[in-house]
C-alpha cells in the first residue's frame, strides 16, 4: 500500500469527526498544486502528496480556530503547528494531524532557471529522486536533488514531529545538524554591498504582502503593522524603505518563532530572497538562547520570557 | 549649530522616564560637558521599545541610535528592561545581515543618579558614531525605484 492509499485511509475514517481536512490537490497546471479542502469522501480522492505539494497547511489554522480541522502535514509544516500551540493560538484538541515522511519539494523558481518556462509543462511524474516532466510533446528528466527548495536540503525534520496518524515509514533527515553556511556566506560580503543587496531586492517589491499572508507564524490580522492606521508606523508610499522595514519589522516578529518553511519566500511572486533575514535570526536565537522554533510544544519562544541573568547576553559595559 | 551643517551627525536616544531620562538630567544639574548630537526621545520604560522604533529610526537617517533603560532588577515596572534586554539584543545582531553597522545601535543601563555614567555613555557612543561617519541612505523616495526613476 502506497502512503498516499495509506493517508487516503485514515483521512476516511477520521472525516465524519471533522468539519474539514486540509491538504493539497493539482492546481491549474501539473506543476502546481493547490491548497485541497477535504469536506467529504470525493473530495479525498483528489488529494496529492508529493514534491509538489508545497504550501504549508498549518497557515489556514488559526482562521479557522472554532472548526475541528484535519491537517495533512510534511516535517515543517508539523513543526508550524507544534510553534502555534506553544504560543497557545490554537487549541491542539480541535486539530487531528496526519503526517507522512517527507521527500523535500520542489523549488519553482529552481526548476524554472533550469527547464526555462515551466508553463511548457504539461504532465509530471514524480518518484523520490527524479521529475519526469512532458514538455513540447517531449520527456524530460529533472533530477529532484537539482531542484529541491533549499530549505529541504538542510531539513532536519522530515517527518512529522507531532502527529495523530501517521502513513509510511519515517524516513532519515536530510541533515543531522544546520550549519547556517548561507548566512555566513551573505555576511563575508563587505557592509555596503549587503546594504545595496537589499536595497536593489527591495526595490522589485510590489508590497502585495503574500510573504506575509503565506506565514503561518503572522497572527496579527487586521492588526497588522503595515496596515495600521493608528498607529501609522508604515506609510503607502512605494519607496524601498518602507517595504525594506517592513521586513524587518515581519523578521523581528518572527525571531525565535519562525520554522522556516520558506512559505513568505516561496509565496513571493518576484522571488525577493527574504528567508534570509529569517534565517539569520534563527541563527542567532539557536547561539544566544539555545532554542529551536516548534520543536517542543511546551518550549517559550525566548523573546516572550527572560532570565535574570542572561547567560549568553553580553551587559554592555561600555 | 545644525546637524545639517556636517560637525554633528544624528543620534537618537530612547531613554526610559524612572532612570536614564533621570540620569540625562542630573548629569545637565551638575553641569557635565556632553556632545550634543543627541536627541532624546522620553519612553516610560525601556521594555516599551520596540525594535521597530529602532529599525524605522535608523532607516530614516539616523546615524545612529542609543537606549538606555534601568539598570536590570531595577526597572520601575519590574521586568520591563529583561524583555528589552532579549528584544534589543536580538535586534542588535540582525544589523550586520542589514547591511547596517552593529556599531550603530547601543543599548545600555543609566540609573537616575548616574550622571556621571550619562556623561560617560554619551560621550563614548557619541565619538564611535563619529568614527563610523553618517549612516549610508536611502535615496528620495522616486529615486529608489528605478521604474519610477524612468517616468520621472
Amino acid at each position: 500500500m502506497t502512503i498516499l492509499t495509506q493517508l487516503k485511509e485514515q483521512i476516511t475514517a477520521q472525516l465524519p469527526k471533522l468539519d474539514m481536512v486540509i491538504g493539497w490537490e493539482r492546481g491549474y497546471d501539473a506543476l502546481h498544486a493547490t491548497p485541497l479542502f477535504m469536506r467529504s469522501v470525493e473530495d479525498v480522492e483528489r488529494l496529492q502528496i508529493g514534491p509538489l505539494a508545497v504550501h504549508n497547511t498549518a497557515t489556514y489554522l488559526t482562521g479557522l480556530k472554532n472548526k475541528k480541522v484535519g491537517l495533512v502535514v510534511k516535517g515543517c509544516d508539523s513543526r508550524a503547528v507544534i510553534q502555534l500551540q506553544q504560543e497557545g493560538l490554537i487549541n491542539r484538541e480541535n486539530v487531528v494531524v496526519f503526517g507522512f515522511p517527507c521527500d523535500g519539494v520542489v523549488d519553482l523558481t529552481k526548476l524554472r532557471h533550469h527547464i526555462g518556462d515551466i508553463g511548457r509543462v504539461k504532465e509530471v511524474k514524480a518518484s523520490s529522486s527524479e521529475l519526469q516532466l512532458t514538455l513540447d510533446g517531449q520527456e524530460q528528466q529533472v533530477t529532484l536533488a537539482d531542484v529541491l527548495a533549499d530549505k529541504c536540503t538542510r531539513c532536519r525534520f522530515p517527518n512529522a514531529l507531532v502527529h495523530d496518524h501517521f502513513a509510511g515509514a519515517p524516513r532519515e533527515a536530510h541533515a543531522a545538524s544546520d550549519d547556517y553556511a548561507d548566512v555566513q556566506a551573505f555576511e563575508s560580503q563587505p557592509l555596503e554591498a549587503r546594504f545595496e543587496h537589499w536595497k536593489q531586492e527591495m526595490s522589485r517589491c510590489i508590497r502585495c504582502y503574500a510573504c506575509r499572508n503565506a506565514c503561518p507564524m503572522c497572527v496579527c490580522r487586521d492588526h497588522c503593522v503595515a496596515q495600521s492606521r493608528d498607529p501609522h508606523w508604515v506609510t503607502q508610499e512605494d519607496a524601498v524603505r518602507e517595504k525594506w522595514l517592513f521586513q524587518v519589522i515581519h523578521a523581528m516578529h518572527l525571531a525565535g518563532r519562525c520554522v522556516e518553511c520558506g512559505e513568505c519566500q516561496r509565496a513571493c511572486p518576484v522571488d525577493i530572497p527574504i528567508l534570509a533575514l529569517k534565517r539569520k535570526l534563527n541563527k542567532e536565537i539557536k547561539e544566544v538562547f539555545n532554542h529551536d522554533a516548534g520543536v517542543d510544544p511546551n518550549a517559550i519562544p525566548p523573546l516572550l520570557s527572560f532570565q535574570v541573568e542572561e547567560e549568553n547576553i553580553n551587559e554592555r559595559g561600555w | 549649530m545644525s546637524a545639517l551643517a556636517g560637525k554633528e551627525l544624528r543620534i537618537v536616544g530612547f531613554l526610559c522616564n524612572w532612570c536614564s531620562y533621570g540620569g540625562a538630567d542630573t548629569a545637565g544639574v551638575g553641569r557635565f560637558s556632553q556632545p550634543t548630537d543627541l536627541r532624546i526621545i522620553r519612553v516610560p520604560c525601556s521594555g516599551r521599545i520596540n525594535p521597530l522604533f529602532v529599525a524605522k529610526t535608523l532607516l530614516s537617517g539616523a546615524d545612529g541610535v542609543l537606549v538606555s533603560g534601568c539598570h536590570p532588577r531595577d526597572c520601575h515596572y519590574a521586568e520591563g528592561n529583561f524583555y528589552a534586554r532579549r528584544r534589543l539584543e536580538v535586534f542588535k545582531r540582525l544589523l550586520p545581515t542589514m547591511g547596517i553597522d552593529p556599531d550603530r545601535f547601543e543599548y545600555t543601563w543609566v540609573s537616575a543618579s548616574e550622571g556621571q555614567r550619562w556623561q560617560k555613555v554619551v560621550t563614548t557612543f557619541t565619538e564611535q558614531i563619529h568614527k563610523l561617519g553618517p549612516a549610508p541612505r536611502f535615496g528620495l523616495a522616486h529615486e529608489q525605484n528605478p521604474a519610477t526613476a524612468a517616468a520621472c
